[in-house]
């Protein structure tokens, strides 16, 4: 290049050619292309190698297993199933058992994490310290550690027949937490739809009440009439349909309990590991979250009387969602992934199901191919949900 | 320029793994054999810690039931039995490590099945132990029978022959249950121990083992008594290398035959001056037994001098003396009511 010089009239045809390779277009077009087309070469080529050293060595391939016949019982199931269902079914109770664990351990997440989080912003210096002092704790100890610490806490309580009574409602033992639970009544899927009808009722009050704000500058509080909505209407169907108020108690019965319902010792361990992990981490976002507010905004918002709610709900979480909403993203996700330490504890969640249904059928490349996908397209979902949130949260430029 | 120097990179390199990649594993017959001859060591997959079966000690040693079988056909091929590298597998890692070539055999309590005999792409060598699925229970739950056991929960490893056995065992009786399925060893009997489950199911053969070294008291914990299923125990190898498969198969008779004869590590020395031509056949002093294998003829010598018929090594460690004491039952000769029947060595 060192003998290019500018402004040249005609160029000598061997010229062309070099600038071509040079030029911007051929760069950032052709090369894309031809990389691209490396790597799926490169893919099919390995996929072709598996597949044909598989059928060489008389390995069966491909995913007709999925419809064979599992011969295998799962110890939790959310949906119906039994060892003559199929490997497929049996991987969709694995996957829902992961969706389970990982959807409450998102709100367990959550809560505690925004609750410590706040408290790491707290002008009380003791509730202050106790906050860093659970960050520094779970967020530096590995989480498979915490989940067995949590198994072996849960299995060392006592046995069914010694279970600790809770106030008449339920028994914890190494069984799980065992509960009292109503008699299912048709009332109940009328209370559900009266609590939509609720949810849905105050949040149209709510903007309502917004609406007649802008338009008058008069404040009406809506929190006590929108729980009132909320929970009076499921109340009301209630007692329209007689209040039904059967319950079933759970009753010491063999080896176990009859009766109730039983969150299992494996997905309260797992849970729990997984949850307070990741709270840790998440604190830290939401204390980073609302230091990332200006704290003239807030200074600002005390001088013109604003109530200590207003401030936060109107000042500091619209400014500090921007902030903390994206790496949160991050944490829900890799919150699922980490749910794949149940198989160190025995929670029967996707890998647990998909390493059984591996060693049964034997087609190791097809059973981890399915989990892949199925974490991708899972934590892909999750994170199109978080950004349509973020984009519902993110300041509106006007 | 340097993003378009790595994207020719790639495309080189995508076309040198492709001629690499195209001699991946591949068993055709005398590979194996020839592969472990210039290794100069067998690799052998064992069970990670299975008292009796497979087990290393303080000192990283291995000792075992299979791994004396491991031993028996390094001792085959080198004439030197320590000539064995043991790769500790788990129930899951076991069938890709044999698959992909990782070891050159599989001992690692291994039931015989069908669909692993055809869709694994294995061979069984004939069963070196035959057990069945069996229950750990506590003495103070007052279980005698598995009909005892409806509602309870039960814990077991995944992926084993056991997990389907348990379910079709309860389902012939009309019986509930709750599996808690844990692949870590460590973890599963923890969780039977510490009582998360009513019962642990393992072959009937790896019961023992728990009970004497893993429970507080092994006296308040007793195993169920009848057999639930069949679990013939084999050596496996990968399809496709017929004389390989043939030496594993044959070091397997050859155990069971010095036992007929009545050969012992003991008196193998003695027994190589007898007369009795079944004896020097096995011994090699006449005919070309290990030739026709591929090894050396002395081969049985090696073996039962260095590691011992099917006897010695079945005393060794399920004898009286053993911390895991099991009845040879089935596992006794065919001339004593047993199914061990090795074939004629001509």
């Amino acid at each position: 290049m060192t003998d290019a010089t500018p402004g040249r009239a005609a160029k000598p045809p061997a010229r062309r050619l070099k600038d071509l390779i040079y030029s911007e277009f051929f760069r950032t077009v052709i090369y894309q292309i031809a990389l691209a087309g490396a790597v799926v070469l490169l893919g099919f080529y390995l996929y072709q190698n598996v597949v044909e050293n598989l059928s060489r060595q008389n390995i069966a391939t491909g995913f007709g297993f999925l419809k064979e016949v599992s011969q295998f019982e799962i110890g939790e199931t959310l949906i119906s199933y039994s060892s003559r269902d199929t490997y497929g079914r049996a991987l969709l109770v694995g996957l829902m058992n992961t969706l389970s664990v990982s959807a409450a351990g998102i709100v367990v997440a959550t809560v505690i994490g925004f609750s410590i989080g706040i408290m790491r912003v707290s002008s009380n210096w003791l509730l202050q310290r106790i906050a860093l002092t659970y960050v520094e704790i779970v967020r530096n100890i590995p989480v498979i550690l915490q989940v067995i610490f949590w198994a072996a806490v849960i299995r060392n309580l006592p046995a069914p027949r010694q279970a600790l009574e809770l106030w008449g409602l339920g028994f914890l033992s190494n069984r799980g937490l065992t509960f009292l639970l109503p008699v299912a009544d048709p009332a109940h899927a009328w209370m559900l739809a009266a609590l939509g009808i609720g949810i849905v009722a105050a949040l149209i009050a709510a903007r309502l009440a917004r609406r007649h704000r802008e338009a008058t500058g008069r404040y009406i509080d809506m929190l006590w009439p929108s729980v009132g909505l909320i929970l009076g209407l499921p109340l009301l169907t209630w007692l329209a349909f007689g209040a039904p108020h059967e319950l079933s108690f759970p009753e010491r019965q063999g080896f176990n309990f009859r009766g109730g319902a039983t969150i299992s010792p494996e997905f309260v361990a797992l849970m729990a590991g997984i949850a307070l992990y990741s709270s840790g981490f998440i604190a830290e976002i939401v204390r980073a979250g609302i230091q990332a507010t200006p704290r003239g905004q807030v200074e600002a918002a005390r001088s013109i009387a604003l109530r200590p709610r207003f401030i936060l709900r109107y000042v500091v979480l619209p400014q500090a969602l921007r902030v903390i909403v994206p790496p949160l993203t991050s944490q829900y996700v890799s919150l699922i992934k980490n749910s794949s330490i149940a198989v160190v504890i025995g929670y029967p969640d996707l890998v647990n199901i998909g390493n059984t249904v591996m060693n049964q059928t034997g087609q190791a490349v097809e059973a981890i191919a399915v989990m892949m996908v199925v974490y991708l397209i899972v934590s892909l979902v999750t994170s199109i949900a978080m950004n349509f949130y973020n984009r519902l949260v993110a300041i509106k430029e006007r | 320029m340097r993003l378009t120097n790595l994207s020719g990179l790639g495309a080189v390199a995508a076309l040198t793994l492709g001629l690499v990649g195209a001699t991946a594993v591949e068993a055709n017959s005398g590979d194996t054999l020839a592969a472990v001859k210039a290794r100069g060591e067998l690799l052998c997959g064992v069970h990670p810690a299975r008292h009796g079966f497979a087990a290393p000690d303080s000192q990283g040693n291995w000792s075992g039931f299979e791994v004396d079988f491991c031993h028996a056909i390094a001792a085959a091929i080198f004439g030197d039995a320590s000539k064995v590298r043991f790769v500790a597998l788990s129930s899951q890692q076991r069938f890709p490590a044999i698959q992909s070539g990782e070891v050159d055999v599989l001992a690692r309590n291994v039931t015989a099945t069908l669909s692993r005999d055809t869709a694994l792409g294995l061979n069984f060598a004939p069963p070196i132990f035959y057990t069945g699925t069996g229950f750990l229970v506590r003495k103070a739950d007052g279980i005698e029978k598995v009909e005892d056991l409806d509602g309870a929960a039960i814990c077991m490893a995944p992926g084993s022959t056991t997990e389907r056995n348990v379910a079709q065992i309860f389902a012939a009786r009309g019986l509930t249950y709750t599996p808690v399925v844990i692949e870590n060893n460590k973890q599963l009997v923890d969780a039977y121990v510490t009582g998360r489950c009513d019962a642990l199911t393992k072959d009937k053969a790896a019961l023992p083992g728990v009970r004497a070294f893993d429970t507080e008291n092994p006296d308040d914990h007793m195993m169920l008594p009848g057999i639930y299923s069949k679990e013939p125990l084999a050596m496996a190898v990968r399809q496709g290398d017929d004389q390989w498969y043939d030496l594993v198969k044959w070091v397997t008779y050859a155990t069971f035959n010095a036992e007929e004869l009545g050969l012992t590590q003991a008196n193998v020395d003695e027994m190589k001056a007898s007369d009795d031509p079944d004896i020097q056949t096995l011994l090699g002093v006449i005919g070309d037994n290990g030739t026709k294998l591929g090894v050396d003829n002395t081969w049985v010598y090696a073996i039962v001098k260095q590691v011992g018929s099917y006897e010695d090594i079945y005393m060794r460690h399920f004898g009286p003396e053993s911390p895991v004491a099991l009845d040879r039952d089935q596992n006794a000769l065919w001339t004593e009511g047993g199914l061990l029947y090795g074939f004629p060595m001509q």
